[in-house]
């Protein structure tokens, strides 16, 4: 398996994304993209159905932290510095969210990333703009693979 | 009628606690509530259904978002005044330190409240609350439709 399909593998098997029940669709060249099939366990208003901002922020920062995973030319540790959300519209309850975060440049010390939440590629739900710090040289989290 | 408008019909004033209870994904995170010396402190015990990173061990940077984002929203519903549950508009998250693999709490704080829409300030601490391990800078639509 090449780099691209263990960090895949990795970042399906983190414990919050199986939680919610989402799904890593790609990882590679400085982009990552998931999936989020509706489920009332992440309903954040009880009375219209629509699922809770925090699920698109973690979903949202998941694919960002994808991104830069795979931009770097070699495993080193990241972490997120920040992320900016705009909530364009409520999700539409009933139906998945697609997300898909790209790294717009990697310096020595910082990742800066865009990404989308949406259910059509060009009518987003929500617009994330994130920086992330690179740990060069550190031994890196290689990403926890479990046995088949 | 949504869930504020069925308390207020019922005599009952907004309940933070209550809030959370009918919240699925506060259930899923596990969520309560407290006031603690007059001020509304969300908890979030440590599950592991929260890690984002097994190898630290880390809470998910979405998780310590999703806390923060309700503290904000239950602050709002508690300090009173609003028709029906305020809607995101926009949030800045700020990561300050790892979040371990044990209790977190929040709390928040409202800078503004305007007619429509109210900016509020969140902060996430473990076991000490002198050391954020996150913080929120939000704002919340309170009118409209």
């Amino acid at each position: 398996m090449d780099v691209s399909g263990l960090i895949k593998r990795g970042m399906n098997q983190t414990a919050y994304i199986e939680a919610i029940g989402g799904e890593v669709l790609h990882v590679g060249g400085g982009t990552g993209k998931m999936r989020l099939p509706y489920s009332d366990k992440l309903v954040g208003d009880p009375d219209s159905g629509v699922v809770h901002g925090g699920v698109i922020t973690g979903c949202l920062d998941h694919c960002c932290g994808m991104a830069v995973v795979s931009a770097l030319r070699e495993a080193m540790p990241i972490a997120t510095l920040d992320l900016r959300i705009d909530y364009m519209k409520p999700a539409t309850p009933g139906a998945e969210i697609f997300f898909e975060a790209k790294c717009i440049r990697v310096t020595h010390e910082i990742a800066f990333v865009r990404a989308s939440a949406f259910h059509t590629e060009g009518d987003p739900i929500a617009l994330s703009t994130g920086a992330f710090i690179i740990t060069r040289g550190a031994v890196p989290p290689l990403p926890h693979v479990k046995a088949d | 009628m949504d869930i504020l408008s069925r308390w207020r019909a019922g005599g009952e004033t907004p309940d933070p606690a209550k809030l959370l209870a009918a919240i699925p994904y506060c259930q899923l995170l596990g969520l309560t509530a407290e006031v603690r010396d007059g001020a509304l402190v969300l908890i979030m015990p440590f599950g592991a259904h929260l890690i984002g990173n097994p190898v630290l061990p880390a809470i998910h940077g979405g998780v310590i978002g999703s806390l923060m984002e309700t503290a904000a929203l239950a602050q709002i519903v508690w300090e009173g005044g609003v028709e029906r549950l305020p809607k995101p508009v926009d949030i800045n998250i700020d990561y300050l330190r790892t979040g371990r693999p044990v209790t977190s709490y929040a709390s928040a704080r409202i800078t503004k409240q305007g007619r429509r829409v109210v900016n509020v300030h969140a902060q996430m601490w473990q076991e000490d609350a002198a050391k954020p391990v996150a913080a929120l800078r939000a704002h919340f639509l309170i009118a409209g439709s």
